[in-house]
C-alpha cells in the first residue's frame, strides 16, 4: 500500500490547549522519530499516549521527524485526530 | 423520532466526547459554520474519529457539511464521514433540486467506494435562503434520500434583509411554507434553533409555536434547551390515553359492523385516527421502539 510521503516536509501544528484537547506540533527530522509528551495525566497514561502517537505515525508512513504534544486530557480518538491532522499538514496534504 | 436535534461544533473534542449523553434525540455534528475555514481539515478528521471510536449508539447522528461550491470542502466532508454511516447528512445553503441531486450523486460514489449499499445515508436539506424557500417542495421531492427538511432562520433572515427577532414574526410565513412543502412530500420537518441560551421561557414558547405549526421537532444550540424541546414535542399523557381510546373505538366499530362512530360526542374520522396513530408511534419511539 502506498502511504504517501514518508517524511514531514515542514513544521505544522494541530489542536488546541483547551480541556479535552491536545496541541500537537510536528517537525522535519532525519534520524528517526522523537516524541516529547507533556500531559496532565502523564503519570497514568504517558505510555499509552506515546503508543497511540507511534501508531498514527506508522499508519501515515512517517519514519522520521519530531512530535511534541501538550495534552489536556484528550481521549485517544482526539489524540489520533490531532496527530493525523498535524502530519498531513506537515506533508502538505491538507 | 427526532424531537430535539442538538448542534455540536465539529472541532470541539470536549463537546463531541459527551454528544451521546446530552438527552437529544439527534446530534448535528457541525463541519460548517461552527468551524473556521483554516480548521475544516482538523474538524472533519476529529468528527470521523469521534464516530469511529466513541459510542454514539444512543443518539442519531447528523453531519452538517459545507455548501456545494468551488472549494469542494463538502466532498472532503463526505469522503471522511460517509464510511462511518451517520443517519443523515445535512447539506447547507440548499437552493434547488439539482443541488440535492449533486450531493446525493457524490454520496452514491462514496458509498460504492466503501462497499455501502446505495442510499444507506439519508439527507436533511437545510433551507436557509430565499431561493431555497421558494423551491422547498422541489427540494423535498428531489431525491429518495431526502427524509426531512430543516429551516435555518439566521441565514434566511439575512437573505430576506429583515431583522431576526425572538418572537419570530418575520419567519412565520417561512415556517408555514416549510411545513406545507415537507408534509406535501410526506416527510418530516425541523425548526430553526432558539438562539437565546439563557431564556428558558422564550424557548418553550418558540417550541410550542413550532409544534403548533406542524414541525416534527426543533434544533438546539445548547444542551440546556434539549429537555424543554423534548417536553414540548412529546405527546402528553392525556393525548396518549385519548389515542388509545380512539383506536379502541375504531376496533369496536369494526367488530359491530358500524361505518361511523363517535367518541365523547365527536365523530371519529380518518384524520383523527391518523393523528392517534402518530401519537402512539411517538409513545412507542419514546419507549425505545425505534420509530422515526
Amino acid at each position: 500500500m502506498w502511504l504517501g510521503q514518508m517524511k514531514i516536509g515542514r513544521k505544522a501544528v494541530a489542536g488546541t490547549l483547551e480541556s479535552s484537547d491536545v496541541f500537537v506540533e510536528v517537525a522535519p527530522g532525519s534520524g528517526g522519530i522523537t516524541i516529547d509528551i507533556q500531559s496532565v495525566v502523564y503519570e497514568q497514561f504517558g505510555g499509552s499516549i506515546e503508543e497511540t502517537i507511534r501508531d498514527v505515525l506508522r499508519q501515515n508512513g512517517v519514519e522520521a521527524g519530531s512530535v511534541t504534544v501538550n495534552d489536556k486530557g484528550a481521549l485517544e480518538c482526539t489524540i489520533r485526530a490531532r496527530v493525523e491532522t498535524a502530519i498531513k499538514r506537515g506533508k502538505g496534504e491538507l | 423520532m427526532r424531537r430535539s436535534l442538538l448542534f455540536l461544533p465539529g472541532n470541539n473534542p470536549n463537546m463531541l466526547a459527551n454528544g451521546d449523553i446530552l438527552g437529544a434525540d439527534a446530534v448535528i455534528l457541525d463541519l460548517e459554520d461552527a468551524v473556521s475555514p483554516d480548521e475544516k481539515d482538523a474538524a472533519r478528521i476529529l468528527v470521523r474519529n469521534t464516530l469511529r471510536y466513541l459510542d454514539y449508539s444512543r443518539v442519531e447522528v447528523v453531519i452538517r457539511i459545507n455548501p456545494v461550491d468551488e472549494n469542494e470542502f463538502w466532498k472532503q466532508d463526505l469522503d471522511e464521514v460517509i464510511p462511518l454511516k451517520p443517519s443523515l447528512i445535512m447539506p447547507t445553503k440548499v437552493r434547488d433540486a439539482a443541488y440535492v441531486q449533486a450531493v446525493s450523486a457524490y454520496m452514491d460514489e462514496v458509498e460504492e467506494r466503501h462497499g455501502i449499499s446505495r442510499g444507506t445515508v439519508r439527507l436533511v436539506p437545510l433551507i436557509e435562503t430565499a431561493i431555497g424557500l421558494e423551491n422547498a417542495y422541489a427540494i423535498a421531492t428531489a431525491d429518495s434520500r431526502v427524509t426531512s427538511l430543516f429551516l435555518g432562520a439566521e441565514d434566511l433572515t439575512a437573505d430576506l434583509r429583515c431583522a431576526r427577532t425572538k418572537e419570530g414574526s418575520e419567519i412565520f410565513s417561512a415556517r408555514s411554507r416549510m411545513v406545507s412543502a415537507a408534509r406535501a412530500a410526506g416527510i418530516d420537518v425541523y425548526d430553526t434553533p432558539f438562539t437565546d441560551v439563557n431564556d428558558d421561557e422564550g424557548l418553550i414558547e418558540d417550541a410550542r409555536l413550532a409544534k403548533s405549526l406542524g414541525f416534527s421537532g426543533k434544533a438546539a444550540i445548547s444542551p440546556r434547551h434539549v429537555g424543554g424541546i423534548n417536553r414540548v414535542f412529546s405527546p402528553t399523557r392525556q393525548e396518549i390515553d385519548y389515542a388509545y381510546e380512539v383506536l379502541a373505538a375504531i376496533e369496536e366499530a369494526k367488530a359491530q359492523g358500524k361505518g361511523a362512530i363517535s367518541l365523547y360526542g365527536k365523530m371519529i374520522d380518518a384524520p383523527i385516527v391518523a393523528r392517534a396513530r402518530q401519537v402512539l408511534d411517538m409513545e412507542k419511539a419514546m419507549q425505545g421502539g425505534g420509530v422515526k
